[in-house]
Order: C-alpha cells, then structure tokens, then sequence
C-alpha cells in the first residue's frame, strides 16, 4: 500500500519501496523481488495514468511520450536481462549518487 | 537546447530510464528529474510522461523476467490489491496539489532514497571486499 501511495503521487518510486519490502518481509531472493514488483507495478501505474490523463489540466506533449517510451522499451530488455549479470554494490552506489544529485538540484530549482 | 534534436534527448533519457526500470529498481527516479532539470519539463506532466512510458518498459522487461521465472505468482494479487488502495488516492491529490509542493515532496523522497541505496551499497562492497580477503588468506 504504502508502495501504491509513492506511485500514485510522484508517478514512480513504488518499484523503490516495494523492493526492499519484498525482499524483508515476503521474504524473495533479490532478483525475484525486482521481477515480481515490477508485476504489481504495472497494473497501479495503469489506474494512475488513466487518473493523470484524465484530470491532466496542462496538456502533455505525445510526442515525448512516444519518443520517451521508444527508449524505455529498448532500456526495458537491456534492463531484464543485464539485471542478474550486475554487481548489486556498485549498481546501488552509482543509483544512490545519481538520485541525491537529482534531488538537490529539484529542490534548489 | 535546440528544439531539433530534443527528441533525441528524449530517446536517451528513456533508454536510459528503461534499463533501470526493466531491472526493477524505479526508472522514474532517473526520468523525472532528467525531464524536468534537463529538459524543462513540469513536474506533473513529468510525473504524467513517466507513468506512461511505465506501461510499455514494463510489459518488454516483464516477458523476459516470465521466461526466466524470476516472478513470485503467490500473493501477488494481494500485492496489487494493497497496491491499488494506495495508488488511486494518492494519484488523485497529485493531480490536484500546487505543483511546488509535488516537486518539493518528491525531491526528500529521492534524498531518502538515495541515502538507502548508498547504505546498501556501501554495506555490500566492504562485504565482498571481507570476502575477497578472505579467500586470499584461506
């Protein structure tokens, strides 16, 4: 629930909370949690797209959808498949820098 | 940026994204703040762009995970259901809060997010670290 609530109000992360919930509670080895939050993460992120789109009060442009999309579909099969082949340590420190960088430049915009 | 090869920014932030994404570990983190911090998008509609361009990734990264049998069947309805109880409220204040507070709010979800990863990293390399130095000894 509480990954439905982080998907739900900035339209990601619930991947990110749901992961590390599986992998504590349920409990999954760690390459079965991100393949099986993944499987829930699809039909939320459905329901809230159809809220999004339907109450969108600035219309989004399509085409970045389309060209977005485009490469998450190629990055998608990458991602499947280079997932169990990864260095789990280092994966986490580069997507841990990544993020923070990310979220100070968010919040001094 | 010269709005000619802004499509192709757009292909490379989703390659880029996708891959993460297809791993399960939240693409959206890398596309919302690459849409609206290099590409001047709002955060809502980035919010918007991203949950869209969920649904094809997943579906690609979902059928190889399926062949490989990397997804747990038990429960997982439950999961959804719990899921969807949080997911429809929350989407339908994100639609309607000032869209400062929303980039704001998920600006500290990022930082946590990235304090947890970091941990978690850092946890794992001094362990296979250990483990090395271990082996070298034995």
């Amino acid at each position: 629930m509480i990954s439905g609530v982080a998907n739900g109000l900035f339209g990601a992360g619930g991947g990110t909370v749901l992961v590390p919930g599986l992998e504590r509670f349920i409990p999954l080895e760690t390459h079965k949690a991100h393949a099986t939050a993944l499987a829930v993460m699809l039909p939320l992120s459905i329901v809230s797209a159809i809220i999004y789109t339907s109450a969108a009060q600035v219309e989004i442009k399509w085409s970045a959808v389309l060209f977005v999309s485009l490469g998450g579909m190629v990055g998608g099969v990458i991602g499947a498949k280079v997932l169990k082949k990864l260095s789990a340590a280092w994966l986490n420190i580069l997507f841990g820098l990544f993020l923070a960088a990310g979220a100070i430049r968010m919040l001094t915009l | 940026m010269t709005p000619d090869i802004r499509w192709l920014w757009y292909v490379l932030v989703g390659l880029a994204a996708g891959t993460v994404s297809g791993m399960g570990i939240g693409g959206g983190a890398i596309l919302i703040p690459s849409l609206t911090v290099l590409l001047g998008v709002g955060q809502r509609e980035a919010q918007h762009i991203n949950l869209l361009f969920f649904l094809p990734t997943a579906i690609m990264a979902l059928r190889i995970h399926a062949r490989e049998k990397n997804i747990e069947k038990k429960g997982l309805w439950k999961l959804t259901l719990f899921g969807l109880i949080g997911a429809v409220p929350a989407a339908l204040i994100a639609v309607r809060i000032n869209a400062d507070w929303l980039r704001k709010g998920f600006a500290v979800f990022l930082l946590c997010m990235a304090a947890y990863e970091l941990i978690k990293g850092t946890r794992a390399w001094k362990k296979s670290r250990r483990d090395k130095c271990e082996a070298a000894k034995a």
